[in-house]
């Protein structure tokens, strides 16, 4: 990896990690919040992000946009045929999400804000994760 | 102004920085945004052993692990050098349940009822810290993203799978807030 590319992804990253701690969405109590249709912070936060997406990817296509090395820009589609796989881990990611109020990236957030005991999550998912790479060929895809 | 990196920002201003990070990704390297795939890579570069799915060249998603470590800096000066004193200002309806379930704390960003390592000793504790975390990593992984990868990414992408996903986040998401969690809290 060359150096500007590791400053590069590394820059995008605090500033996304920044952002998840500003905006509260690194926090259980706003997770608990959504799933109880208390207040239109999450929602409002995701709505906008997603807004964002669709204009940016829209623009991106039809003008056949390239990257930072002149390569055009492909977005890979995921095959919406695997639906079971989408419903059924996507259950199982709600359950994890709801009660340890904390999805995959303000778990490293909060790890970096000094909240050492989130290595557990953090250990625990890389262990589910290996049991899906183990368990694989036997789910319902 | 330097007081605006101590306040909490509002979702009209996190939102939409959120949804940059498509297509920066896309510009800096071609990238798709997503967090949960370096839980893969973690795997393929500890542990492949002999299973298939780990049988690939992790350095491949190194970009992936680099952005992941900006996100624990960015953790670390949002939630620490640049901490906001006040409490978090939540909904008084989801106060007012979440005290019926029994949590006390509500001065950080997580109830320190549950997040410290004095309560992982408890059933509680190994639930919401360890399960919890299980069930986001298999999960993540079976639906093929998370929060980031799918609800983000994949619906501004317009995938109809990334919507099936996000009603599956849902689905779970229900049933543990109001049949699961008033018994394990």
């Amino acid at each position: 990896m060359k150096f500007s590319d590791f400053i590069l992804y590394l820059l995008s990253g605090i500033i996304f990690g920044f952002v998840l701690m500003k905006s509260e969405v690194v926090s259980w109590f706003r997770i608990q919040e959504m799933f109880r249709f208390d207040d239109i912070h999450m929602y409002g936060i995701i709505g906008l992000a997603v807004l964002v997406g669709v204009i940016s990817i829209q623009i991106i296509k039809r003008t056949g946009a390239k990257d930072r090395t002149g390569t055009p820009i492909s977005i890979e589609d995921k095959d919406p045929t695997q639906y079971k796989r989408y419903l059924i881990g996507g259950s199982l990611f709600g359950l994890g999400w709801a009660l340890l109020g904390a999805c995959p990236a303000p778990m490293f957030a909060l790890l970096g804000s000094g909240l050492t005991v989130m290595i557990v999550p953090i250990i625990t998912a890389i262990l589910g994760t290996y049991l899906y790479g183990v368990l694989r060929d036997r789910l319902p895809h | 102004m330097i007081d605006l990196l101590y306040q909490p920002w509002p979702w009209y201003v996190a939102g939409p920085i959120i949804g940059i990070m498509i297509p920066l990704l896309l510009i800096v390297g071609n990238k798709a945004f997503g967090i949960s795939s370096n839980f893969r890579h973690i795997c393929a570069a500890c542990a492949p052993a002999n299973v298939k799915f780990f049988q690939y060249d992790w350095k491949s998603g190194l970009w992936n692990l680099v952005l992941l470590l900006g996100v624990v800096i960015g953790g670390f000066l949002g939630g620490w050098v640049f901490a906001n004193p006040e409490p978090i200002d939540l909904s008084e309806s989801t106060v007012s349940s979440l005290q019926e379930l029994g949590i006390q704390d509500f001065t950080g960003f997580v109830p320190a009822d549950l997040f410290s390592w004095e309560v992982l000793a408890s059933p509680t504790g190994i639930i919401v810290l360890a399960i919890g975390g299980f069930l986001v990593g298999f999960g993540t992984r079976y639906a093929g993203g998370c929060t980031s990868g799918h609800a983000i990414s994949g619906l501004s992408n317009l995938q109809l799978a990334s919507l099936i996903a996000v009603i599956g986040f849902f689905i779970g998401g229900l049933l543990m807030t109001y049949v699961l969690l008033p018994i394990i809290l």
